[in-house]
C-alpha cells in the first residue's frame, strides 16, 4: 500500500526540507535587502530632522551664502557645495578618459594575458589604498610637485577666473587631482568588465563588415558598453563627492569661497571632518543640513545616471 | 578600393588554394586545402565536426587573422590575387568578401542602424534608406520589419536576426559571401526560407557555406566538398577534404567509401 501512493507522489513532490529550505531563502535574502533600505531611510531621517533647526532659520539661502562664521551663528555652505562639485568636477575630467583608455587597452588583446593579469591587479589595487595614505602622499609628493605647474598656469592664464590666483600649497586642484587617482581604479576596472562583456560574435561581426579595429572600437564595442561605464563613472563621482580623508589633507580648508582652483577651499565632506568635533548648537545643526545636501546631491547623481543607463542602453 | 582587389573582380574562379594548411600554434588544424570555387555558385562545405570547415571558411576572409596563434602556408588565390600578400589588406578583403555566422550576431542597435554600419564604414553616398529597404528585402525580412525599423535589431527571433545579419552582409555589396552553418539556430521554416535566399543571392555573389544538414547540402548547393578528419603520428586530429565535385556526384555517386557513408548518414 505504501508503495503505490509513493510511486504516484514520486514525480512532482520534492522533501519538504528543500522547500523549506527555498522558502526561507527567500525570506532571508529578502529581509536582508528590507534592512539595507531601512538603515538608509533611517539615516536619512536622523540627518533631516537634526538639521531642522538649520533649515528652519537659513532656508534656502544656505546654499547661497558663503560665510561661515561659528561666533556670529551665520552659516552658509556654498563654499564647500561649490568645492565639492569642483574637485569632483577636475577628477572626472582627468580620470574618465585615462580609465576608458586604460579599460580599453586592457580588454583588447594589445597585451598577452600574462603580462595583462599583474596589471588589472595592479589598478584594482590602487583602490585598496587607504585614503589617508593617499592623503599624505598629496601633502609630501603632489602639492610640491604641482606647484611650479600652479605658478605657471597663473603667470599665462591668471586672466582665466580659475586659474586667477597664486598657487597656495594646498588647494582645490590638488584636491581633484588625488580624487582622479583614487576614482581611476573604479573607472577603470568597471569600464573593462563592462567592455569584456562586449560579446566576441559582435566584434567579429565589424571586422566581418571590413571595421578597422578603431572603427570596430568606437562604433560598436564603447556603444555596447556604454551603460556600463556610465555606471562605473556614477560611481565614481558618488566615491568622489564623498571622500573626506585624501581631500582634507590636501585643500587648505579654507572657508572663504574663491574661484580659482589654484586657491584653498573645503568641500562639504572636508568642513563635516573639520567641525563636527567641536561644534555646538546652531553648528550641529548647520553640519547636519550640508550633509543633507551632500546627500542630496549624491542622490541626484544616482537618478541621473539611471536616466541615462535606460536612455542609452543598448540590450545584448 | 584597392586596386589589386578590384582588378581581380573579373575572372571567373572566385578562390583558388594550393595546399593550404592551417596551424593553430603547433596544431596543424587543416592540411593540403587545394580547391577551386566557382563564381555565383553555390559551394558547401560538409564533414563532421571538428574537422575544420570553419577553420578554412575564415581563411577566405582573412577573419582568422584575429586569432593569435593562427598561421598557415600553401597559397590561397582570390581571382588571381594571392590573398595572404604583404600589400592586401586584410580589411580591404573583408569588405569584399562578407561572411554570416553561425549564431545570428545583429549589433546591439537599431535594425536600421544594423543595415547602414557597413555602407557608412565604405562612405556610401547613395540614398541610405532606399538601400536599407532594397537589402532587407533581398532577405526577405522587409515586410516583418518595415514598420519597426528604430526597434533593436536583438529583439527580433531568432530567425528574423539571422535574416538581418544576411541584410547587413548583403548591404555593402561584397563579392562572395561566406556562411558559417547560418541555419542551425534557425526552425525548418526561416531554414526553408533561407536557402530559397541563397538561390536568389546567387545570381549576383558567389556563396560558400558550412553546413551539417545533408538535405540541405543537398538540395541547396552546386558543389560540395566533403571534409573528413584524421589522427596524425602525433595524435593531432588533422582534417583535410576528401572529395570535392558537383552536389549530385557526392550525393549519388561519390569516388570514395567515406564520402558515401558520410552522406547516407552511415557514419562512424
Ligand atoms: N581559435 C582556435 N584556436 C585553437 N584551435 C582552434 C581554434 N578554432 C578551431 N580550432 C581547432 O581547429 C579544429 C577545426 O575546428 P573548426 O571550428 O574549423 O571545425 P568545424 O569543422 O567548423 O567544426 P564544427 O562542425 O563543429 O563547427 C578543431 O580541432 C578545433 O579545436
Ligand atoms: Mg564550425
Amino acid at each position: 500500500m505504501a508503495t503505490s501512493t509513493s510511486r504516484t507522489a514520486m514525480p512532482t513532490q520534492r522533501s519538504n526540507s528543500s522547500r523549506l529550505l527555498d522558502k526561507g531563502f527567500v525570506w532571508v535574502t529578502g529581509a536582508f535587502a528590507i534592512g539595507v533600505g531601512l538603515v538608509l531611510l533611517a539615516i536619512a531621517y536622523r540627518v533631516g530632522t537634526d538639521s531642522l533647526p538649520a533649515i528652519q532659520r537659513f532656508g534656502l539661502g544656505f546654499l547661497a551664502t558663503t560665510r561661515w562664521s561659528v561666533n556670529d551663528e551665520v552659516f552658509g555652505a556654498l563654499t564647500q557645495i561649490y568645492g565639492t562639485l569642483v574637485t569632483s568636477f577636475i577628477a572626472l575630467l582627468i580620470a574618465v578618459p585615462i580609465g576608458i583608455g586604460v579599460a580599453l587597452f586592457l580588454s583588447e588583446d594589445y597585451l598577452p594575458p600574462r603580462i595583462k593579469q599583474p596589471i588589472v591587479f595592479l589598478i584594482e589595487l590602487l583602490a585598496a589604498i587607504p585614503s589617508v595614505v593617499y592623503g599624505l602622499w598629496g601633502i609630501f609628493v603632489l602639492i610640491p610637485l604641482l606647484r611650479p605647474f600652479g605658478i605657471w598656469l597663473n603667470a599665462n592664464f591668471g586672466w582665466i577666473p580659475i586659474f586667477s590666483t597664486a598657487p597656495a600649497g594646498p588647494g582645490i586642484y590638488a584636491a581633484g587631482i588625488i580624487l582622479s587617482i583614487m576614482i581611476l581604479p573604479i573607472i577603470a576596472a568597471i569600464s573593462r568588465d563592462a567592455l569584456v562583456a562586449v560579446p566576441t560574435e559582435i566584434r567579429q561581426a565589424a571586422y566581418g563588415l571590413g571595421a578597422t579595429r578603431w572603427e570596430t572600437i568606437f562604433q560598436i564595442i564603447l556603444p555596447a558598453a556604454f551603460s556600463g561605464i556610465v555606471g562605473g563613472i556614477m560611481l565614481a563621482l558618488g566615491r568622489a563627492m564623498g571622500e573626506t580623508m585624501a581631500v582634507t589633507m590636501v585643500i587648505g580648508n579654507s572657508n572663504s569661497i574663491d574661484l580659482s582652483i589654484l586657491s584653498q577651499g573645503s568641500t562639504v565632506s572636508s568642513l563635516l571632518a573639520n567641525q563636527f568635533a567641536e561644534a555646538g548648537g546652531l553648528q550641529v545643526s548647520s553640519l547636519m543640513y550640508a550633509a543633507l545636501i551632500l546627500f542630496g546631491l549624491t542622490l541626484v547623481v544616482n537618478v541621473l545616471a539611471e536616466l541615462i543607463v535606460r536612455r542609452f542602453s543598448l540590450k545584448l | 578600393m584597392a586596386p589589386e582587389l578590384q582588378n581581380a573582380r573579373k575572372t571567373d574562379t572566385v578562390f583558388r588554394t594550393e595546399n593550404l594548411n592551417i596551424y593553430y600554434g603547433d596544431f596543424l588544424a587543416v592540411r593540403d586545402i587545394t580547391i577551386e570555387i566557382h563564381k555565383n555558385k553555390i559551394t558547401a562545405f560538409i564533414g563532421p565536426s571538428g574537422c575544420g570547415k570553419s577553420t578554412v571558411l575564415r581563411c577566405f576572409n582573412r577573419l582568422n587573422d584575429l586569432i593569435q596563434s593562427f598561421h598557415m602556408d600553401g597559397k590561397l588565390f582570390y581571382r588571381d590575387q594571392d590573398l595572404y600578400a604583404a600589400e592586401i589588406d586584410p580589411v580591404e578583403v573583408r569588405r569584399q568578401i562578407g561572411m554570416v555566422f553561425q549564431k545570428p550576431n545583429p549589433f546591439p542597435k537599431s535594425i536600421y542602424d544594423n543595415i547602414a554600419f557597413g555602407p557608412r564604414l565604405l562612405g556610401y553616398k547613395g540614398d541610405m534608406d532606399e538601400l536599407v529597404e532594397r537589402s532587407l528585402k533581398q532577405a526577405a525580412l522587409w515586410d516583418d520589419v518595415k514598420d519597426k525599423l528604430k526597434e533593436m535589431g536583438t529583439d527580433l527571433s531568432g530567425g528574423q536576426q539571422q535574416r538581418l545579419c544576411i541584410a547587413r552582409a548583403i548591404a555593402v555589396q561584397p563579392d562572395v559571401i561566406l556562411m558559417d552553418e547560418p541555419c542551425s539556430s534557425l526552425d525548418p521554416i526561416s531554414t526553408l526560407k533561407v536557402e530559397d535566399l541563397l538561390q536568389e543571392l546567387k545570381e549576383k555573389y558567389t556563396i560558400l557555406i558550412v553546413t551539417h544538414n545533408m538535405q540541405q547540402a543537398s538540395r541547396a548547393s552546386d558543389r560540395t566538398a566533403f571534409f573528413n578528419v584524421e589522427a596524425n603520428a602525433k595524435g593531432q586530429r588533422t582534417g583535410y577534404i576528401v572529395e570535392y565535385d558537383r552536389t549530385e556526384v557526392i550525393f549519388q555517386s561519390p569516388q570514395e567509401q567515406a564520402t558515401q557513408a558520410y552522406v547516407s548518414g552511415r557514419f562512424g
